[in-house]
């Protein structure tokens, strides 16, 4: 007897939906409370670590500014003034201006989406990438995992911020290529990684159970072995985006990512260095924010790892 | 042993083999005429061929692979567009003053990361762990071009104890072995504790406390020792990486070594001098986590016979 592929789909939902009912009859409903009072017990459990909830709350609040900074910013971050250039900090500059007379707090907020956007959306573009092919050479094994794992070696083989330098060196100077430079070097970590979790997985009963079921790999995939690697996926998820951040604002330092004019924070550090006599606040202003910024995520990355290592109280 | 080290460098030389086409396919993913590329979107048609005849562009792809593979044995990797010398001189003349700036990191920053990541794990959970961790934290998140602009700005330009730039004497070192080995004390401070933490739940650690054992020959001659065997790892890797942070503190500090040339090569797309450099960095890269390999097998036995 052979059903058609939609049939025999809708035969595994059916037969997972009775046994999510059996379970919840024939099941101490202690035991079925437990799963959900795990994310109470993660969270109490993150509570306790001060520095990350209080790197959390940087965090949070730094995405917020990403969002909504350059509208707060109290004057046009392109507009020169003349009658005040390379000033230092005062109650109308709060962080000074630089040798256009621009206002450097207004710059930085108008900087953190181009920094931070970039960062972030490069980390998930690699992430996601590097985890399907993880996933997939995990499973698969074979030439799947020979292609990928090969193909990680590569470009290990080049040191972060080389390879991403290559890369710009290709495809020209500019914000989009420092995106696609730090998504590239991004992919192998995270290939690496998920192919070890899917392995570690892959060979669980639930697993096993899902596939004597009749489960399509797809399926298998991303609904059974996905979830068991997403604990690893998040923690360096949260980890590199520190390290992006940093690559980056060094390759817009070096003249290879936004054009030196614009606000972002590396090529901000870019300018001031013809002025470290002169004007040393164009240094400290956006050098502190870099460092806190990059600060923040490290310890939330640091937090978030030991709250889920369960060898940790 | 032998058998290990043969094993280590043939699974070594496909990788090469591999780097080598990448490294050679990249004038060739040019947008447009690698040729027309490398001679400048202004230069006449005859500039452009006599550029794709010097190299070998007019012929087919593999046989350019070929001739670019023989020319890379024999030490032979094109003419520099911009100074017009061999590559592989103007390398060489700048490999030096990239190696000061690696051994100048490499003075201090492991020496130090793996004190402060011994003593963290000694006096885990007491104000001395949490200093030497903030510290650890601290110095990875710090790029290396943000120290290095501090740096110039409160020692060079405000305390004037160091000179702002170049390499000219061992006072002119000092910021920029800063800068460098930073990153490495960092790392090899958190890996070194995380490390440490692990050997001393091992259960011959506790047999040597069970047996009466001075604490300070536990910690030494037990614990610490085998504690180097991951850290020697996470060294190589940094030593690696460190390559990558010669190009930010050459470019901040006005240091004329092999990073200062591939981005003034890549502003000037210099093509010919980018591939060279790609191909060393990619080169010393693989052969230091080789050498980490091979001693990592020294060290610990059990991996020589996997």
């Amino acid at each position: 007897m052979s059903n058609k592929p939609n049939e025999q789909e809708e035969k595994v939902v059916s037969l997972e939906k009775n046994a999510a009912s059996f379970e919840e009859n024939y099941i101490d409903e202690n035991i079925l409370a437990d799963s959900s009072s795990k994310v109470k017990e993660f969270i109490k459990k993150f509570m306790k670590r001060k520095t990350a909830v209080a790197a959390f709350i940087i965090m949070v609040f730094l995405l917020i500014i990403a969002i909504i900074g350059p509208s707060l910013a109290p004057y046009d971050p392109g507009a020169f003034d003349y009658d005040n250039i390379l000033s230092g900090p005062s109650a109308k500059h709060w962080f000074g201006t630089d040798h256009f007379g621009q206002d450097i707090f207004s710059r930085i907020l108008a900087g953190a989406p181009q920094t931070l956007g970039v960062a972030l959306s490069s980390v998930i573009v690699g992430a996601a990438l590097g985890t399907v092919l993880g996933l997939l050479a995990g499973y698969y094994g074979g030439w799947i995992e020979m292609l990928v794992m090969r193909g990680a070696d590569v470009l290990f083989s080049f040191p972060d911020i080389l390879l991403a330098i290559a890369i710009v060196a290709l495809l020209g100077p500019g914000i989009i290529n420092v995106f696609i430079a730090v998504a590239v070097f991004t992919v192998p970590s995270f290939a690496r990684m998920m192919r070890s979790a899917t392995l570690a997985v892959k060979s669980s009963l639930y697993v096993e159970v899902a596939r004597s079921l009749g489960c399509k790999d797809g399926r298998i995939l991303f609904i059974h072995i996905f979830p068991g690697t997403i604990q690893t996926l998040i923690v360096n998820f949260t980890m590199r985006i520190g390290s992006a951040i940093m690559a980056a604002s060094s390759l817009s330092f070096l003249g290879f990512g936004a054009d030196v004019t614009s606000p972002e924070w590396g090529a901000m550090l870019s300018q001031s260095r013809s002025y470290l006599n002169t004007a040393p606040h164009m240094v400290y202003f956006p050098a502190l924010v870099i460092f806190i910024t990059v600060l923040a995520f490290n310890l939330f990355g640091d937090g978030l790892r030991d709250t889920l290592d369960p060898k940790i109280k | 042993m032998g058998r290990y080290i043969a094993r280590r460098l043939l699974e070594t030389i496909p990788l090469l083999l591999v780097i080598s086409i990448f490294v050679f396919m990249f004038i060739h993913l040019l947008p447009g005429d690698p040729a027309r590329q490398m001679a400048g979107l202004e230069a006449p048609p005859e500039e452009v061929q006599a550029i794709r005849e010097e190299y070998n562009l007019d012929k087919p792809l593999l046989e350019q692979y070929f001739i670019y593979m023989k020319g890379l044995l024999t030490g032979d990797m094109g003419r520099s567009l911009k100074v017009k010398i061999p590559v592989s001189e103007l390398i060489a003349s700048r490999f030096p003053f990239t190696l000061q700036l690696v051994f100048a990191g490499l003075l201090w920053g492991p020496v130090l990361g793996i004190l402060i990541g011994v003593i963290s794990a000694i006096k885990r959970g007491t104000w001395v762990d949490m200093l030497g961790m903030l510290i650890a934290i601290c110095g990875l998140s710090a790029p290396g071009f943000v120290l290095g602009l501090v740096g110039i700005q409160v020692f060079s330009v405000k305390l004037g104890w160091f000179p702002t730039g170049g390499l000219d004497g061992i006072k002119s070192l000092f910021l920029p072995s800063i800068v460098m080995g930073t990153g490495i004390m960092a790392t090899l401070a958190r890996y070194s504790r995380s490390s440490m933490l692990e050997v001393l739940r091992e259960d011959y650690v506790r047999t040597a406390r069970a047996k009466g054992q001075k604490e300070s020959i536990v910690m030494f001659r037990h614990a610490f020792k085998n504690s180097l065997i991951q850290v020697v790892t996470i060294l190589g890797l940094q030593i690696g990486g460190l390559l990558s942070g010669s190009v930010i503190t050459e470019n901040i500090f006005s240091i004329p070594g092999m990073g200062r040339l591939l981005t003034d090569s890549i502003s000037y797309r210099d093509y010919p001098a980018i591939q060279g450099l790609l191909m060393i960095f990619a080169l010393e890269y693989v052969l230091i986590n080789l050498i980490v390999d091979v001693l990592y097998g020294v060290i610990n036995p059990k991996i020589r016979f996997d």
